[in-house]
């Protein structure tokens, strides 16, 4: 059964044998218990040959000269990709077979507006607008089916952004730039609502969440460290949120891309760290997934920069991650093998990558989790992402 | 909540001192129709703009080889580019490095931007016809552009104020053609680059071999729009030959100032140009209806039709229903508008006058969570509040999470508690009750609350309102109180 992940694997560097790749049997909805989801987007295409560059394939060289003494020292996953240094911590969950990289994916989407594309990638649709709701709130309502209780799902975002956004109860929380309310309107408020079905309970989550991040100190998500920290903060415990979403910008990187790539990337590090850190012993039942709208072209541009492009990378980590190697059916860099002649031609389904480290985490039938967070699909959703 | 409470707050932006007594609460409102005016002094003195925005693509489209300015048009855009930045950060960080003469166009465009949605609240706060203010509101809403796309921040403003506002109590299919052939919505739905494939100007650039960086055509995005959210709704009955039939019919339609085709435009009322170099030739199909070869008449005429169409007068009577009588609209009350609608061929006055004497309209309730927006509009009245400076509106509305013409998708924002009624929202409307509340006047807090819901304030709220220690308390506590955040 795992014929085809093998064709299209690259091992690199895996600290599991071959041998290990047989699925794990996946039982319908055993219930997620204390399982936690963290979905990173990168708003803005993130460079994903920049994030995980192909340094074995002698394409790379002539597109990214300028950029190749950055990977000259820099972790590798196997002889052929070299980790970003700005990803250092990132490396070391790989290395210790907890993060995994996807190359060459990408959504459905084959247009280059960030827009259209950041649309399709957090409303699962086939089309821009299609969809008005999200695949994250669509996840979270499969979840919740059969469930005593609605999971809690919490946008650390100053808004719901459209992926969490839908049918299933989501919550949203981001240190605000306004000063604190002080404490004695905050009990005021709360015997105002107390005898209110609808903002009591609000209010309680509210303040329940302010309580659990009360001690970031934080006017907002400017470090990524507090953030990731926050996030965890949020997650963790039985109250905790079971799926969380963050946003990270700053990736898109049309010119002085080497600058540029590496302060957005050590934060994303950062942040990550933090999380991993934050999250202690509930590490083991974590999963997070990073992913991007679309990818950049191949070749640096005359500013030292990258246009957009189409397939990038994603990246899956957590304690539960079959770690330590890339997933790729590499498509190369020569110039006939380029998308449209300029972009990373894309070999594998983002969608696939989503739903699969998704359904495998949570114990859902994986089929069933992309007809319903990606429908209109025909990929099948990528297995052995997860341990057995 | 009493039927004059209804009037001031469900149907208005709640009460402001400065207004007149509600007395009959029908007839209150339909005075406001009377006495609304369309173009303020605000809005009538406002210098144009429009020279900008054709200059604003222009350099774009110059630069679009030079990637930094594609870096700043877009991270400005993106709705959530910077959560690991604060806002001003990532604003330097988008300006930096970027060619002068574009930095100084987006500067530019961020005043006239943050002017323009000062007077759209400074408006509101004086208003004498609240209710209509709130239609304005709405059917803006309805025609949703986004400043996400570069040019538009010069456009959004004039969008509401010469496309929507004058037609709130007219025809909506006046406000449909002004709305949808704004240059804003031609910018935000990609309309100002769409060419018919068989337009004199597509058949000379394939003979001369055309340009290879950038194929051009056809662009459905905005006759898919039309359709699915401007007229028919998505069940709405038509097929994607309807799209693309309609997408036909509007090349031609553009921005004016722009492109090598630029020259050969000519005015349109709506401040959009029509080029007929670049219009698809020949008759159309839309809904089974036969439409002659005819330029930029083509796509009016299309509208025209689109305006008036049963499935548009049930989509049309769903949403506002929606709006003023609850997220789940009263069927008896959607059947009533839609027949109005129907009758009259779309008059929006007659509309909101059926809306008016609805009696599902005035259920006791209340039936909706105020939008961030209408909670603001609200809470500045009710603290007497007539005018405040752009930035700071700017900044309460982005941390409220509202900021006008900046909704994420064309759909607008959305209509439904669910949306709005969230655990963050509610600390965020707390903190800035106290901030407002603290540089208002707090004297006799309790007599304005009973001012502003005659007759609905709940003794819970009056029982806090009574026992805080300060007026000031007292204000930021009547300001989050569940009769202002709901209406």
């Amino acid at each position: 059964m795992t014929t085809s992940l093998d064709r299209r694997s690259l091992l690199a560097g895996s600290l599991l044998g071959a041998g290990t790749l047989a699925l794990p049997r996946l039982a319908f909805a055993q219930g997620t218990g204390r399982r936690n989801l963290l979905f990173v987007l990168l708003r803005g295409a993130a460079d994903g040959m920049a994030m995980l560059a192909p340094v074995g394939d002698p394409g790379f060289a002539a597109l990214r000269g300028a950029t190749l003494a950055d990977y000259e020292n820099a972790p590798r996953l196997g002889s052929f990709f070299a980790v970003h240094p700005a990803l250092a911590e990132i490396a070391t969950s790989a290395a210790a077979g907890e993060a995994l990289f996807v190359h060459a994916a990408a959504t459905a989407y084959r247009e280059r507006s960030h827009f259209d594309g950041q649309n399709l990638l957090e409303s699962g649709g086939t089309a821009p607008y299609a969809t008005k709701d999200g695949w994250l709130n669509r996840l979270a309502g499969l979840m919740n089916a059969g469930a005593p209780a609605p999971l809690r799902a919490l946008a650390i975002a100053p808004a719901v952004p459209l992926a969490l956004r839908g049918d299933a109860p989501v919550s949203n929380y981001a240190p605000s730039a306004l000063p604190q309310a002080s404490e004695d309107l905050l009990a005021r408020v709360s015997l105002l609502y107390g005898a209110d079905g609808e903002l009591g309970p609000l209010w309680a989550r509210a303040l329940e969440t302010r309580a659990m991040a009360a001690d970031d100190g934080l006017k907002n998500l400017r470090d990524a460290s507090a953030a990731g920290e926050l996030a965890a903060s949020l997650m963790r415990g039985d109250s905790g949120a079971r799926i969380g979403m963050i946003e990270l910008g700053g990736w898109d990187t049309h010119a002085n891309q080497r600058g540029a790539f590496a302060r957005s990337a050590r934060q994303l590090d950062a942040l990550l760290a933090a999380y991993r850190t934050g999250m202690g012993a509930a590490w083991t039942d974590t999963l997070v997934v990073v992913a991007t709208e679309f990818g950049r072209t191949a070749r640096l541009n005359g500013t030292g920069g990258t246009d957009h492009g189409t397939a990038s990378a994603a990246l899956v980590m957590g304690g539960a991650v079959r770690g330590g190697r890339v997933i790729a059916d590499w498509p190369g860099l020569a110039d006939g093998q380029l998308y449209e002649g300029r972009d990373l031609a894309p070999t594998i389904a983002l969608e696939s990558v989503i739903a699969g480290a998704v359904a495998e985490h949570l114990r859902l039938d994986p089929k069933l989790a992309m007809a319903r967070l990606f429908p209109g699909r025909s990929d099948a959703p990528l297995s052995g992402i997860i341990r057995a | 909540m009493s039927p004059a409470s209804i009037a001031l707050n469900r149907f208005g932006y709640g009460f402001s001192a400065k207004d007149s007594a509600v007395g009959d609460p029908r007839a209150y409102l339909l005075r406001q129709c009377d006495v609304f005016d369309p173009a303020p002094a605000a809005i009538a003195t406002r210098l144009s703009t429009r020279a900008k925005t054709g200059e604003m693509l222009e350099l774009l489209r110059r630069l679009r080889q030079d990637t930094r300015a594609m870096t700043a048009m877009e991270q400005d855009g993106a709705p959530a580019m910077a959560e690991g930045m604060t806002r001003q950060e990532a604003r330097a960080a988008a300006l930096d490095g970027l060619p002068p003469e574009y930095r100084e166009q987006l500067v530019e465009a961020r005043r006239v931007l943050a002017d323009d949605i000062a007077v759209r609240v400074n408006t509101a706060l004086t208003s004498p016809a609240p209710m209509v203010e709130r239609l304005v509101h709405f059917w803006s809403n309805h025609f949703s552009v986004s400043v996400g796309k570069p040019g538009i921040q010069f456009e959004a403003g004039p969008h509401e104020f010469t496309a929507i506002r004058p037609h709130v109590l007219g025809r909506f299919s006046d406000m449909l053609k002004a709305a949808v052939l704004h240059p804003a919505m031609l910018i935000y739905l990609d309309q100002f680059q769409s060419i018919g494939p068989n337009a004199p100007f597509a058949q000379r650039r394939a003979r001369r071999g055309g340009d290879q960086q950038r194929p051009r055509g056809l662009n459905e995005n905005l006759a898919r729009e039309v359709l699915e959210l401007h007229t028919l709704g998505v069940d709405g009955g038509y097929s994607q030959t309807d799209v693309t039939e309609l997408a036909r019919a509007l090349t031609g339609w553009t921005v004016p100032g722009i492109g090598r085709v630029g020259r050969f435009a000519e005015d349109q009322p709506s401040g959009a140009a029509f080029v007929p170099l670049v219009h698809e030739p020949g008759a159309r199909q839309v809904l089974g209806r036969s439409y002659p070869a005819g330029e930029a008449g083509q796509a009016l005429a299309i509208l025209d039709d689109l305006a008036t169409h049963p499935a548009t007068a049930h989509h049309i009577a769903t949403k506002l229903a929606r709006h003023f009588a609850g997220d789940t609209p009263p069927p008896a009350l959607v059947a009533r508008l839609e027949e109005d609608f129907l009758t009259t061929d779309g008059d929006l006055a007659s509309l909101t006058r059926a809306l008016i004497e609805a009696p599902e309209a005035w259920r006791s309730g209340p039936v909706k969570f105020r939008t961030p927006f209408e909670w603001l509009v609200a809470a500045l009245r009710l603290t007497g509040t007539t005018t405040l400076p752009p930035q700071r509106i700017v900044g309460a509305l982005t941390e409220l999470g509202q900021v006008p013409w900046r909704a994420p998708s064309p759909a607008g924002y959305d209509d439904l508690a669910a949306s709005w009624a969230g655990p963050d929202a509610l600390i965020r409307r707390v903190e800035l009750a106290e901030r407002i509340a603290r540089n208002a006047p707090q004297d006799g807090v309790i007599a304005r609350a009973e001012a502003a819901f005659p007759g609905t304030l709940g003794e819970a709220t009056l029982t806090q309102l009574k026992r805080a220690e300060s007026g000031q308390q007292a204000l930021a506590l009547l300001l989050v109180s569940p009769e202002m955040l709901r209406r």
